[in-house]
């Protein structure tokens, strides 16, 4: 079969598709000099509009998505994206940053008020919803730590982010990229942080330490208010990396458990879409201590009016153009206001409850739990003994079932990491169990049908070594003449 | 529930397949005294009261009538198709393509962005996009950095200001010195670039909408080993010199013009694109083509050995996402523009603002007009910016960004055209500036 | 597994060939190339920097790793594998040949006689 072409190889010379208005009569080179124009033009495609609906709807086809298939993948929240809110946003998207604010009052209004909303969720004292995604708010996070030691005259004093060995890759890239030194502390027999290690860990030149409760492993810290009190004695803040914040919505907060900076992800908790990989959005939460460090602008009410305050002398300073992905904070709000506080309840509720049902019955069919107890939003399992996680996650795509996030947290080996979320029924659980036992048999009767897997999709699997050590990163086009001369 | 399939017989048989009596229990590793907060939250509302909520916020924004907003965000036209085919659920609801072999359709559409962003900016490697235009020239000054092993950047002040706020925030906390060359009164002037300098930010065409002398720059630029980086509007390389023609070694900007909405500012996306040799330094996602075992064409995230998840604390960046759907959105819309198409439109933007600002002349306005200028350009006022631009919304016209007191241009607006902008559009403008009193007498105006 | 005799060994998976004068060469070991799989790129140190044995002085990249290179002696890095740039894949094909890293001038015996001979290495690989 022919290779699926690129829109490139679809272009054919002087076809048109979309019209917009015609320039009038102009000379473009008296007005930009000649020297500034470009001298060839760019190539790029030259199709009809059904070409071109044709091209993507195809390309639409060769790629899974949560509204057409399970997508249980552990950390990354994959839930289904209401409707409603997609069509919210649509009421706000020809606002331009830059018009009067006065003709803005209700998008200014949304964004105050879902400041309140996450401050009132999260327990914090405020928020600044400017971070583009969830690694974003973890920099405006860490650089307002570095700001409040600087204030205190411990900047220089405080170099050390501590990051536990189950983290999200975010959090010490993030420490780096924040001036800091990374040291990790070890998880115990339970699956959570090594007290000792994490005391002795602890000292004066700790800023602070970034956390994810739940933890990357879908347990709860039990000992987190302890391991608060320790890094407050010691002069560190406690940085709640809001990744797994689904699993315990309603039930306890992150400020209450002694967090001072919280990162949120619209995308996970909040049912903004994924996008295929973006924008997400990381509003970032602080209490009352951190406030004036908070990212410019924040969004204020003056009398009855909403104003774009940016005049905040010890501001981090500016994080991003403009006041965030806005879009999304419309789906967000328009979520948190569709379910209210009884029904972000129930979200940790049946998120925690449809992990757990699968856990037991992964178990049931030879999976391995290597931390089992009652687990929140997520668990990690690994495989029958002998089985190699990757053949086992190819497999599942010819199931037309999304594979778990494989290989995370770096810690378990051949780890598989589970989050079924709380949209999907049991009888849609029941059905990936179902797969995944009917994966293990074929395997025990063919010993190259896991090797060779998947069989079903668009393209099989791929030659990454080749795509890594001869990177071919643009299409090549047959005729030459570079674009850029 | 809403959303949730849950009945009370899928409950009840799920707690009895845990082995608990109940969805508390499950909690139990929570701090009791913690539990069960109150939050200060409304109660959930239908989908009726819903939508009539939102509805009543949208209705106060105002988002029609004569448009001439600018600053780097521009309602040009979308053609319908656009977000028809971008905004398909397969592409809005599917998660970062970890997956190949079923994740084709948006790594072959960030294959098709990759080559595009090479094709308008004429350099060689694009990454699969980034949050905006400010943070993409954050990361392009840090990456410069680390290329050169220096620890000073410059910038014009005809970069946005915004942009350079980014700069220095992410500067600030890795030591780096961040110095700002002034205009001269509306360009930057020749640059005299010390030997510890690690890249030079120029924007072209520059925030007050004028076009920079990009050649000269790049070459001052190089003769100190520093790296030039272009801040560019892709839709203006439809017309101008791309940054591969002077010598560039890294074009970044904001994708917005390229068929996104406004947003009030975001989502849009920003753009990378490097020249070959600095491929390893290159932060963000990079899709790339290969073959499957079948030896089909295939496409798949490749060189992520540079990226957090793999390299944490010595990673180029703590980058995750790019802004994949918005990038998709752009790459469609110039599908559907084509070549021909997209010069249109920036022919368009530059005749509608030319004659804008030849209209304010005849009406007795001093709009800057000394220097050549893009879509965009600069009218002094003669009252308080943000005034003028309150008075003309109150007139139902979008325009007049107030200009910065840090150009030293007194009380002034940006005026911006798109192609959309009628010929009523402008008396419209022209009539109202006037009805105000906006107009600052000619020969009160330099520059 | 190949591990030749007459090569001195770190525990990160180094090896170190005396080549006279106060020079060595240095690579990774048979059993690190195998482990990190198929090589995609090696990021090599400039010539002329000068090391403390324990820094990290190179990265070696697979699909879906990368791993950290050690100065196994102190000194002046004098030469680089450049040929490594267009054939990453000679570490796995060659890791004691033409698969070497880079050179280093001026180690100390001390640092020297801290590494591991080829059955100490191998028995260090045992308690991993």
């Amino acid at each position: 079969m022919a290779d699926f072409p690129v829109i490139y190889e679809r272009s054919r010379p002087g076809r048109r598709g979309a019209q917009p208005p015609q320039p009038r009569q102009f000379d473009l080179e008296a007005a930009l000099g000649g020297e500034n124009l470009r001298k060839q033009p760019p190539r790029l495609p030259e199709v009809s509009e059904l070409d071109l609906v044709r091209h993507y709807t195809q390309l639409a086809h060769r790629q899974f998505s949560i509204d057409a298939n399970f997508y249980p993948l552990g950390s990354c929240t994959m839930k289904y994206n209401p409707k409603v809110n997609e069509e919210a946003a649509r009421l706000f998207q020809d606002i331009h940053p830059y018009q009067a604010p006065e003709t803005a009052q209700g998008a200014l209004q949304l964004m105050y008020e879902l400041q309140d909303d996450l401050a009132a969720i999260t327990g914090m004292d405020a928020f600044s919803l400017q971070p583009a995604a969830g690694a974003h708010g973890e920099l405006a996070g860490v650089l307002m730590i570095r700001a409040f030691h600087e204030s205190r005259g411990e900047g220089d004093q405080r170099r050390v982010v501590i990051v536990p060995d189950s983290a999200h890759g975010t959090n010490p890239a993030t420490a780096a990229m924040a001036g800091y030194e990374v040291r990790e502390v070890p998880t115990d027999a339970s699956g959570e942080v090594d007290l000792a290690a994490f005391e002795a860990a602890m000292g004066a030149d700790v800023a602070a330490v970034m956390l994810t409760n739940p933890n990357t492993l879908g347990l709860f810290e039990r000992k987190i208010r302890k391991l608060a009190d320790i890094a407050h004695a010691a002069g560190a803040l406690l940085y709640y990396d809001g990744a797994n914040l689904n699993a315990i919505l309603g039930r306890v907060r992150p400020g209450d458990m002694g967090f001072d900076v919280v990162h949120l992800n619209l995308h996970k908790t909040f049912t903004t879409p994924h996008g295929g990989g973006g924008p997400g959005t990381g509003p970032v939460g602080v209490k009352a201590k951190l406030r004036d460090f908070l990212p410019v602008p924040i969004i204020a009410k003056r009398g009855d009016e909403y104003v774009i305050d940016e005049d905040r002398p010890r501001s981090i300073g500016r994080l991003r153009s403009h006041f965030g992905n806005f879009g999304n904070l419309v789906r967000a709000y328009t979520y948190i206001r569709a379910l209210g506080r009884e029904g972000l309840r129930e979200v940790s509720g049946h998120a925690v409850l449809n992990a757990n049902y699968l856990r037991v019955k992964l178990k049931e069919i030879g999976f391995r739990v290597p931390f089992d107890r009652v687990n929140m939003h997520e668990f990690v399992a690994q495989p029958p003994e002998g089985m190699r996680t990757l053949d086992i996650a190819k497999a599942l795509l010819d199931f037309g079932m999304h594979p778990m996030t494989v290989y995370f947290p770096l810690t378990v080996k051949e780890a598989m990491m589970i989050e079924p979320t709380e949209t999907e029924s049991l009888e849609t659980l029941d059905a990936y169990v179902d797969a995944l036992q009917q994966v293990l048999e074929r395997a025990a009767e063919d010993p190259n049908y896991l090797a060779n897997a998947p069989y079903e999709t668009p393209v099989r699997r791929l030659d990454e070594v080749k795509a890594a050590r001869q990177p071919v990163l643009r299409h090549r086009f047959e005729e030459r003449g570079a674009p850029g001369s | 529930m809403r959303y949730h399939p849950h009945t009370e017989e899928d409950v009840s048989k799920a707690l009895q397949t845990i082995g608990v009596g109940s969805i508390e229990e499950l909690f139990d590793d929570l701090p009791r005294e913690l539990r069960d907060p109150e939050m200060d939250l409304p109660r959930g509302i239908d989908e009726v009261a819903l939508l009539d909520h939102l509805r009543s916020l949208a209705a106060k924004n105002s988002m029609s009538g004569p448009d001439f907003l600018g600053g780097g965000v521009r309602r040009h036209f979308i053609p319908s198709v656009t977000p028809h085919l971008a905004l398909q659920s397969e592409f809005v609801t599917a998660y970062t393509p970890y997956q190949p072999e079923v994740s084709q359709g948006i790594l072959q559409a960030t294959f098709e962005y990759q080559t595009m962003m090479c094709e308008l900016t004429g350099l060689d490697v694009s990454n699969a996009s980034m949050y905006d235009g400010a943070t993409a020239t954050a990361e392009a000054a840090l990456l410069a950095v680390r290329q050169t092993r220096r620890e000073r950047v410059m910038v014009s002040r005809g970069v946005h200001p915004e942009t350079r706020a980014v700069l220095a925030t992410y500067l600030h906390p890795l030591g780096v010195t961040l110095d700002v060359v002034d205009l001269d009164p509306l360009t930057t002037p020749r640059l005299f670039v010390p030997e510890d300098v690690a890249g030079v930010v120029v924007q072209q065409p520059n925030f007050l909408g004028y076009i920079e002398e990009m050649t000269a720059l790049t070459a001052a630029t190089h003769a100190a080993g520093a790296l030039m980086i272009a801040v560019v509007d892709p839709l203006s390389l439809a017309l101008l010199a791309p940054p591969g023609a002077y010598g560039a070694d890294v074009a970044v900007g904001d994708g917005q013009t390229l068929g996104n909405p406004a947003n009030f500012g975001g989502p849009s996306f920003g753009f990378m694109v490097v020249k070959e040799e600095l491929l390893r330094q290159f932060p963000g996602r990079i899709v790339g083509q290969t073959t499957d075992v079948d030896g089909k064409r295939a496409f798949v995230l490749t060189l992520q050995a540079r990226e957090q998840h793999i390299r944490r604390s010595r990673a180029k960046s703590n980058i995750c996402t790019n802004h994949q759907l918005a990038a998709l959105m752009a790459t469609v819309n110039v599908g559907a523009l084509g070549p021909q198409g997209l010069r249109e439109v920036a022919t368009g933007s530059v005749e509608r603002a030319h004659t804008l600002a030849t209209r304010l002349e005849a009406a007795g306005l001093a709009p800057h007009t000394a220097a050549r200028y893009f879509s965009e350009f600069v009218l002094p006022v003669a009252m308080d910016a943000a005034a003028v631009r309150s008075e003309l919304a109150r007139r139902g016209i979008h325009a007049g960004v107030p200009v910065p007191a840090e150009y030293g241009l007194g009380d002034a607006v940006l005026l911006s055209a798109t192609e959309r902008v009628r010929d009523e559009d402008i008396t419209a403008l022209a009539t109202a500036l006037a009805e105000i009193g906006a107009a600052r007498a000619r020969e009160v105006a330099h520059g | 597994m190949n591990t030749p005799e007459d090569l001195r060994y770190a525990k990160s998976h180094e090896w170190v060939r005396q080549d006279g004068g106060g020079v060595v060469t240095v690579g990774i070991t048979d059993h690190a190339q195998d482990q990190l799989g198929d090589v995609v790129f090696v990021e090599l140190p400039e010539v002329g920097r000068h090391v403390k044995a324990g820094d990290t002085v190179a990265v070696i990249e697979s699909v879906k790793t990368a791993s950290d290179i050690y100065a196994p002696v102190s000194g002046e890095i004098t030469a680089v594998n450049a040929s490594l740039d267009a054939k990453p894949e000679t570490v796995n094909e060659s890791p004691y040949g033409d698969g070497w890293l880079f050179r280093i001038s001026g180690g100390n015996d001390a640092e020297l006689d801290g590494l591991l001979d080829a059955a100490a290495y191998v028995r260090s690989l045992d308690e991993d």
